[in-house]
């Protein structure tokens, strides 16, 4: 189970694309693996391009945006850019509550967040 | 995993009416908001009702585990009760641990706190929820969902 990867990763033009395996980012030896995962792409990267894509995710805990914040800073400390994208309007919500829509940048798809990267 | 239910009479409105301990356990906690969707899905309510309560009831959950179980074994369980009635979802989260002052937890959305890594659960709970009260002690959570106007 620890070495099972939780996403799928795709990279274009420097630009690394992660999308989620789990349907239901929840329990926290998941997403610490999750975390795991994206920091190595952004230590080898610089600096680093990072689209967070939620299309597969129907549900998520308090935990989850924890995780998505400790990247949102190591992508900072490197000076990169980290975007999400596909954002279904229930976890929008979500994000919206805890005001974190205003931490990061959200764009409707993918493509919307490739284009927004400079 | 999870112990037998012990249904209650005494909601006798409810769909559904089930105490049961649950253990720090992912299939545990997973398990218990797959199954509390099915039965509020089975009741009527609306997949964004039942994404709302159940986002609350493992938030309040997992919070039971991470602080009131803090420094207690970790196979200490947490007593889970909730009742579906045709307008209204009840639910219980009690620990064992020694309680704690909804008070003393700070605004996760202000400024000095937005950046950091947690404290979110309790600020969700109380969004999605219709009521939310803590009992003396501060170990146990009673929460009340009422389900939306249909023209809402």
């Amino acid at each position: 189970m620890a070495s099972e990867s939780r996403l799928r990763m795709s990279e274009s033009d420097g630009v690394t694309t992660v999308e989620f395996i789990d349907r239901n980012i929840l329990d926290e030896a998941n997403i610490q693996a999750i975390g795991e995962e994206i920091a190595t792409v952004i230590e080898r990267s610089s600096p680093p391009k990072l689209i967070i894509s939620f299309s597969n995710v129907d549900h998520l805990s308090s935990a989850a945006l924890g995780q998505l914040i400790t990247i949102n800073n190591k992508v900072r400390d490197k000076a990169g850019q980290l975007r999400l994208a596909n954002i279904d309007p229930q976890i929008y919500e979500v994000f919206a509550i805890t005001k974190l829509n205003k931490i990061f940048e959200i764009h409707d798809t993918t493509e919307d967040a490739v284009g927004s990267i400079g | 995993m999870v112990a037998p239910d012990r249904s209650s009479s005494t909601n006798r409105a409810a769909s559904a009416d089930v105490t049961l301990e649950v253990v720090n356990d992912r299939t545990a906690i997973t398990g218990l908001g797959e199954r509390f969707v099915r039965e509020a899905g089975e009741a009527g309510y609306t997949e964004a009702s039942c994404f709302a309560v159940r986002l609350a009831l493992e938030e309040a959950v997992i919070n039971a585990f991470r602080h009131g179980h803090k420094g207690l074994d970790t196979s200490e369980p947490v007593r889970v009760r909730y009742a579906i009635g045709s307008s209204t979802i009840e639910i219980s989260i009690e620990d064992k641990g020694p309680g704690f002052n909804p008070a003393d937890v700070p605004d996760p959305t202000a400024p000095e706190n937005i950046t950091k890594t947690s404290g979110r659960g309790l600020l969700l709970i109380r969004s999605y929820m219709s009521e939310v009260r803590h009992n003396k002690r501060g170990n146990r959570i009673e929460m009340r969902y009422d389900k939306p106007d249909s023209s809402g």
